[in-house]
């Protein structure tokens, strides 16, 4: 969910149930690495609710675009640790089994 | 303070980091009192004044991004990332402990407990059990959900010590029995008027799941060797135990792993050459061995760094007054040594490479929401 304003688009407060710092705090790392930012940071508003605020403020671009920006890059990410770590363990049992023979 | 003229100040270096800045961005500092520049400094703009851009690129992460596996066995393995922010770790970390679901027993149905053991108490010791069974192969079972054989696997226990032995007995998780056709207990039923009805049990499975091709020479069997409880002569156990998929956040019980954690990377650097008495007293200062000796010739011995890997931080070296100068401890902030252990239901690699994939699918999920 999405609170923000129709005049200005540029910063907005995401609101993710159901989430914790696991996603909140990368989605922070990806959106502050995105020079489009200026402000961008977290805080999850009560421990017994399950869900997360995030902020974000832009230069001037839709808060939203960038937001779904950043998790694009957040799972491009996530796709290349991914085909890196199966290839290195592929690598690994390879060479063990070459090893042992 | 004197004023010095704006046109005799330093000149900022442009496109490229100091070596003080560098060793900020890239390095935690362990000093004696305190480590130092722990904080990630992730802004994009942080360098600009220095016209250095320290934004995401994609390409660049690629580049630099590696895994080397260590040590890998059916249940635990040691890899290490490097290149990764510490925000992007820790997800794949409380991934691996939170939201991976597996099986675990969350009803026993107690027929007949003389042990000393209370029946609660018995109950929690037998849902930590670690069950050694793919949680992917199941459903979870909501609230209206009955149980079959798609949600539930169920487990008998019974165990008698005779009291003509005279000896104590223990129960140990191998002794629960699998039962691929559901419970054996009978529904108490309402209405004994029609005597056509068949009997129903707790469980109501349509088939066996012995009869599924995962299961059919593949029983499914717990982690065998741990102690549920002892008995004394004449006491007696008769119970099943229903297994459901969960996840780890609801209880800790069904998190897959023993223990996910990572260590950054330790550097440990000498700055300037210890030799002779010094560098004998270093090596013996360390508890872990990361020093060495190293024989220069001329009877002159320095102190090397031979294993930094083993290094734990416990800052003994750099204790004593003085020597804060002479060793340097680090981290290096983009190296992280991940360590996996598995409780058994799945191996540790594709543990990781799940959880890799939970974190995607939760941006998927953030970005359906927002389109």
């Amino acid at each position: 969910m999405e609170h923000g304003s129709y005049q200005d688009l540029s910063a907005s407060t995401f609101t993710l149930p159901d989430e914790d710092h696991t996603l909140a705090n990368s989605l922070r790392f990806t959106l502050n690495q995105d020079p489009r930012v200026t402000v961008c940071g977290y805080s999850i508003p009560h421990p017994s609710e399950a869900r997360v605020n995030i902020r974000v403020q832009t230069t001037g671009d839709p808060a939203n675009e960038v937001m779904k920006d950043s998790c694009q890059d957040l799972m491009m990410i996530c796709q290349h640790v991914r085909s890196a770590f199966d290839q290195a363990v592929a690598d690994f049992k390879n060479n063990k089994a070459s090893e042992s023979e | 303070m004197p004023k010095i003229p704006l046109s005799d100040l330093p000149v900022l270096p442009q496109n490229h980091l100091p070596l003080h800045i560098l060793l900020q961005k890239t390095r935690v500092s362990c000093n004696n009192d305190a480590p130092t520049n722990t904080e990630d400094i992730i802004y994009s703009g942080a360098y600009a004044a220095m016209g250095v851009d320290n934004s995401l690129r994609l390409d660049e992460f690629r580049k630099n991004f590696k895994v080397k596996v260590i040590k890998l066995s059916e249940e635990d393995m040691e890899f290490d990332l490097i290149g990764i922010d510490a925000s992007i770790a820790n997800a794949f970390r409380r991934i691996l402990i939170s939201e991976l679901p597996t099986m675990a027993i969350e009803k026993v149905l107690v027929a007949n407990s003389s042990s000393v053991v209370q029946d609660e108490v018995l109950a929690h010791r037998l849902g930590l059990i670690p069950i050694q069974v793919d949680p992917r192969l199941f459903e979870y079972m909501s609230e209206n959900d009955v149980p079959n054989e798609k949600n539930t696997i169920v487990f008998k226990l019974h165990f008698k010590c005779e009291r003509k032995s005279g000896e104590r007995r223990t129960v140990y998780s191998h002794d629960l029995k699998w039962l691929p056709s559901g419970s054996e207990y009978m529904l108490p039923t309402e209405n004994s008027s029609d005597p056509s009805s068949k009997p129903k049990t707790y469980t109501s499975f349509t088939s066996s799941q012995d009869s599924l091709p995962e299961f059919l020479n593949n029983p499914i069997t717990v982690t065998p060797g741990i102690i549920i409880t002892k008995l004394g002569p004449g006491q007696e156990i008769e119970l099943e135990a229903h297994a459901v998929k969960g996840l780890g956040q609801t209880h800790a019980k069904w998190s897959p792993v023993a223990t996910a954690w990572y260590r950054m990377l330790p550097e440990v650097i000498l700055p300037r050459d210890i030799i002779g008495e010094a560098a004998q007293k270093l090596v013996n200062k360390c508890p872990v061995k990361v020093f060495d000796i190293e024989d220069m010739g001329d009877g002159v011995k320095r102190a090397t760094v031979a294993r930094p890997r083993a290094c734990t931080l416990c800052r003994e070296c750099i204790r004593e007054p003085g020597w804060e100068n002479k060793v340097e401890l680090r981290r290096v902030r983009d190296h992280f040594i991940f360590t996996i252990e598995s409780t058994g239901a799945m191996p540790p690699e594709v543990l990781f490479t799940e959880a890799v994939q939970i974190l995607e699918d939760k941006c998927e999920r953030v970005i359906t929401v927002l389109s």
